[in-house]
């Protein structure tokens, strides 16, 4: 395939995908936009007015960076690890496996499916957030780097989460019983300062410590875990997730026979 | 000329040892109308399934257009359509978006993607259902659905896959006279059917496939010229008598107007008629006890069995 045909068939799966979220927007944009909400109002506003200062911000400033973080992780991941199982279980990805679209393209647009739902997830969640505080920007290109990566990164794992399930249940048990717990203790409702140095310890095993900080760096300008290290970790999760999914694609892992 | 479809020595072994395709070889020319026929289980959708990249092959070459797949399955890909057995699209996408989605996938331009969708949609009957989600089509709508979709990008090689299972008579003629029509445009075709009538009245060259053995491989003519015995029904104008004899011939009353008659090879049917009239009993109608295809079908794989 030429490079031209090769765009083609990437921005009809972006297509696909895009069309697909928008059509079920009620399953896929509106819960996270209720699910923040109940957030903001509990852990911000009721909660949060009597735990006071977090990391030099009032409580609503400290969990809004992480709020918006956990939406975009887990629409990224949602969003290609049902698209894509969805096509596995109808058959409908032969429609691609047949073609003559390149392996790495198939990856592509759907990790894109998921990012550019996760980047309008955060939008809407940011726009939510904005009636409870008044959020300022510390570093915008770090906020958008971070936010690419991280929907990349998910994205990418939301993919070989759905090579490997073989039922809907597969598909929602690692978002239940591993990416919630993950994200739940990666420092979205609290500082790692607030933990004894063992279970801090611990937590720096955890990739979304790194994610939720890197964010909240970019947002507020504190975070828990170096800048640099963070960045660095969250990029070798991604380029080993890249490449893992690749190797499942090129070997046909559960795909073909 | 360089053939459409080259297998050389094919063979696959799945995971559970299952020896599928035991080295075959098979040649389709350009522009030739080709039933692969077998039973279920014979090898004939791996073999399929290998030549449009779902299955992996063990061993041996497979040529589309004198594209080697393991070189450059992508321009290998371009020369073929597929329809598969099993329906194979979303659900819940419209018929217009399915096909313009699968020119996308091709390469194909957007604005040139709906055209073809348009056009195909149009030439299978589709066109006033491509708004309707394709849940909500007939089983005879979606195996067209199937076919315009596979042609979308308008492949050299059409290869089908049991592509009139359960559509009704009405519909699979129309079908029938769909892909005579194609091929006649120079498009190859290579259709597996359990329909046999459907293999000899659309088919020029057949290959027979058995416990991943090609049992047998020639023109369809040549291969109806190996039966050795034709059964023929005679219906009368006149009761037949409670005992009938034809001179040289096999012969059984079935009913007051029907008689079954075995006609060997290099016997004549004419002497039947012949002795027939000299006892005045005049025919009606005739016609096979059993597709000639079948018979030669059920011999052949019987005797690889």
């Amino acid at each position: 395939m030429s490079l031209r045909e090769q765009y083609i068939a990437l921005m009809t799966i972006l297509r696909k995908e895009v069309r697909r979220y928008l059509r079920i927007w009620t399953q896929t944009l509106l819960p996270s936009a209720i699910t923040m909400s109940l957030y903001f109002v509990i852990f911000g506003t009721l909660i949060g007015s009597r735990i006071g200062d977090m990391g030099g911000f009032t409580y609503m400033q400290f969990v809004v960076p992480g709020l918006i973080m956990m939406a975009i992780v887990t629409n990224s991941y949602s969003n290609v690890v049902s698209s894509f199982f969805g096509s596995k279980f109808n058959n409908s990805i032969e429609e691609l496996l047949v073609s003559p679209t390149p392996n790495y393209i198939i990856l592509m647009g759907h990790v894109l499916g998921g990012v550019s739902r996760g980047l309008l997830v955060a939008v809407i969640v940011t726009g939510v957030s904005l009636f409870f505080t008044d959020l300022t920007i510390h570093n915008l290109s770090l906020v958008v780097l971070v936010v690419l990566m991280t929907s990349v990164l998910f994205a990418l794992a939301g993919f070989i989460n759905a090579v490997f399930a073989n039922s809907f249940d597969d598909i929602s048990i690692v978002p239940t019983f591993v990416l919630t717990p993950l994200i739940y203790l990666g420092g979205v409702f609290y500082s790692m300062d607030l933990l004894p140095e063992f279970w801090a310890n611990v937590s720096k095993l955890n990739p979304l410590v790194y994610v939720v900080n890197a964010f909240r760096y970019g947002v507020l300008g504190v975070s828990d875990v170096s800048l640099p290290f963070a960045l660095g970790m969250i990029g070798f999760f991604t380029v080993l997730a890249y490449g893992y999914s690749m190797y499942l694609l090129n070997t046909g892992t559960r795909l073909r026979q | 000329m360089i053939p459409a479809l080259k297998i050389e020595n094919l063979s696959k072994v799945y995971g559970n040892d299952f020896e599928a395709l035991k080295g075959i070889s098979l040649e389709v020319e350009q522009g030739d109308f080709f039933a692969l026929l077998g039973p279920n289980g014979a090898g004939k959708s791996t073999t399929i399934g290998i030549v449009c990249s779902l299955v992996s092959k063990s061993g041996g070459s497979v040529h589309v257009h004198g594209v080697d797949i393991d070189e450059d399955f992508p321009a290998a890909k371009k020369f073929i359509g597929i329809v598969p057995q099993e329906f194979n699209f979303n659900q819940f996408e419209k018929t217009f978006d399915i096909l313009v989605n699968q020119g996308g996938y091709y390469g194909l331009p957007n604005a040139l993607a709906r055209e073809r969708a348009e056009k195909y949609l149009k030439a299978l009957g589709l066109w006033d259902k491509r708004d309707t989600q394709s849940r909500m089509l007939s089983g005879g709508m979606k195996r067209r659905l199937m076919i315009a979709r596979a042609l979308v990008h308008e492949p050299k090689l059409l290869i089908l896959d049991e592509p009139t299972a359960g559509v009704d008579i009405e519909m699979r003629r129309s079908m029938w006279d769909f892909l005579q029509t194609i091929n006649a445009q120079g498009t190859t075709i290579i259709l597996t059917t359990h329909y046999l009538e459907e293999a000899e009245a659309l088919c020029r060259n057949i290959a027979i496939i058995n416990h991943g053995n090609i049992v047998e491989n020639t023109s369809i003519r040549d291969l109806l010229k190996q039966l050795h015995k034709e059964v023929f029904i005679l219906d009368t104008v006149e009761v037949l008598p409670e005992t009938i004899d034809i001179a040289g011939f096999k012969s059984q009353r079935t009913d007051d107007h029907s008689l079954e008659v075995e006609v060997e090879k290099g016997q004549h049917i004419n002497d039947v008629f012949t002795a027939l009239d000299s006892q005045g009993i005049h025919i009606s109608s005739m016609r096979n006890r059993t597709n000639r295809l079948e018979e030669m079908f059920v011999n052949l794989v019987e005797s690889a069995a």
